[in-house]
C-alpha cells in the first residue's frame, strides 16, 4: 500500500510528466488560457490517460507478450489510445455540450499527447504490474491536471497584468512555464523509491 | 508464419475495439446539432433584424456558423455575455452599428467620483459614507479613496451640488476577481 502511495506521490509531484519529463507539453501550452477550459481538459485527459495505461497493460500482458510480438507495442498502444479518446469523444459529446464546444479541437489532440502514449510505454520499461500501471497513469494525469489547472490560474491572472508590450502573450506564459518547472525541481529527493 | 500471427493479433485488437466504438456510437448517439436551438433561445425574438438578419433564428444559425456574436442589440449586454457562456468565447462589447441607447457599462464595477470645481465643502457626503472613502473638512475640497470605495451610491444623493458620480473602474492586476464557474456534468440518460 505505502509502494503505491509513494509511486502516486512520485509521480505527481517528483516525476511530474509536464514540468520534468516535459511531455504533454502541447496541450500544456493550448488549452490553459482559460481556467474552465483546462479543467475539463484535465478530467477528459485522466480519463483517457488512467484507462489507455490500464488497457495497454493488458494488451502487453496478454496478448502481445504470448505471441511474442513486443515490437508491435507502439503500434498496438497508438491504437489503444485513438480508440479511448474515440469514446471519451463520444462519452463528452453525450454528456456536457458545452464542454465538447469548450474542448474543441484539444478532444481528438489527446490522441497525440505525447503523455498519453508516454505513459503507456514507461509502464513497460519501468516493468509496472497492473496495479501499478493503473496508479502510474492516474498519477501522471494527476500531476498534468495539477499543473495545468495552476497555470491556467496565473495565465488568467496574468492577462490583466501590466506585462511589457514585448514578454506579452506567450512570451510571458513561456517564462511562467518555465519557472513552474523550476519550482517543481524543488520536489527532487522527496521521494527515495 | 510469424508475420501471419502478428497480422491476425493486431487485426483482431483493431476488430475488437471497432465494435466496442460503433456499440459506443449507437449508446451515446447525440441527435442532430443542439446549438442553433441553444443559441436562438438566448436571443430575444424580437425578430427586429437590426443584426443584419431576418430574423433570430437565423442569426442564431450564422452564430453558429461563425458570426460575430456582438450584433443583437435588444439582447444586449446580457444575451452577449451568455452567448460567450454557451459557445465558450470572450465577451465582445456590443457592436456600436448596432448599439441602442443603453448605458454598456451599467454592468460595471463603479467608485465615486468628486468632481472638485464644483465641491463646496459641505460635508454631507462625508457622513453618508458608510466606509469612510471620503477625505475632506467643511469648506475643503473632498475626495473620494478608490480604494475604500465601495461603490455604494449613498454620497450621491445628499451632496447639494450633485458634484458626485459614478464612474466605472477599469479592470486591474489589483481589483481582478476569479470567475470560475463549476462545468455542469450530467448523467447519461
Amino acid at each position: 500500500m505505502t509502494d503505491y502511495f509513494l509511486l502516486l506521490i512520485g509521480t505527481v509531484l517528483v516525476n511530474n510528466f509536464v514540468l520534468v519529463q516535459f511531455l504533454g507539453l502541447c496541450p500544456f501550452m493550448g488549452v490553459s488560457s482559460r481556467t474552465e477550459t483546462a479543467i475539463g481538459m484535465s478530467f477528459a485527459t485522466t480519463f483517457v490517460m488512467t484507462l489507455a495505461s490500464l488497457l495497454s497493460y493488458l494488451v502487453t500482458t496478454y496478448i502481445l507478450a504470448p505471441f511474442n510480438l513486443e515490437y508491435l507495442t507502439t503500434m498496438s498502444f497508438i491504437l489503444v489510445i485513438a480508440v479511448v479518446v474515440q469514446f471519451t469523444e463520444m462519452v463528452v459529446h453525450k454528456t456536457s455540450a458545452n464542454l465538447y464546444r469548450l474542448l474543441g479541437i484539444f478532444l481528438p489532440l489527446i490522441t497525440t499527447n505525447c503523455a498519453v502514449l508516454g505513459v503507456a510505454l514507461l509502464n513497460l520499461r519501468l516493468q509496472h504490474n497492473f496495479f501499478e500501471s493503473i496508479v502510474y497513469g492516474f498519477g501522471a494525469a494527476a500531476g498534468f491536471s495539477l499543473v495545468l489547472i495552476m497555470f491556467s490560474a496565473m495565465r488568467e491572472k496574468l492577462s490583466n497584468a501590466d506585462v511589457p508590450a514585448p514578454f506579452k502573450g506567450a512570451a510571458i506564459a513561456m517564462i511562467t512555464a518555465g519557472l513552474m518547472s523550476l519550482a517543481f525541481m524543488g520536489f527532487t529527493g522527496l521521494i527515495k523509491i | 508464419m510469424n508475420i501471419l500471427i502478428a497480422i491476425l493479433v493486431l487485426g483482431g485488437i483493431a476488430a475488437l475495439f471497432g465494435a466496442l466504438l460503433g456499440y459506443a456510437s449507437v449508446r451515446f448517439y447525440v441527435e442532430g446539432d443542439p446549438i442553433v436551438e441553444q443559441l436562438d433561445a438566448l436571443l430575444p425574438q424580437t425578430q427586429c433584424g437590426q443584426c443584419g438578419y431576418p430574423g433570430c433564428k437565423p442569426y442564431a444559425e450564422a452564430i453558429a456558423n461563425g458570426e460575430a456574436i456582438n450584433k443583437c442589440a435588444p439582447g444586449g449586454e446580457d444575451a452577449i455575455k451568455k452567448i460567450a457562456d454557451l459557445l465558450g468565447v470572450d465577451v465582445l462589447p456590443l457592436d456600436e452599428n448596432h448599439e441602442q441607447n443603453n448605458d454598456d457599462t451599467s454592468n460595471l464595477p463603479k467608485v465615486a467620483f468628486v468632481i472638485e470645481e464644483d465641491c463646496i465643502g459641505c460635508t454631507k457626503c462625508i457622513q453618508a459614507c458608510p466606509v469612510d472613502a471620503i477625505l475632506g473638512a467643511a469648506k475643503q475640497m473632498h475626495t473620494i479613496l478608490i480604494d475604500e470605495c465601495t461603490g455604494c451610491d449613498l454620497c450621491v444623493a445628499p451632496c447639494p451640488v450633485d458634484c458626485i458620480e459614478m464612474r466605472p473602474t477599469p479592470e486591474t492586476i489589483h481589483n481582478w476577481q476569479w470567475d470560475l464557474h463549476k462545468i455542469a456534468v450530467k448523467q447519461i440518460g
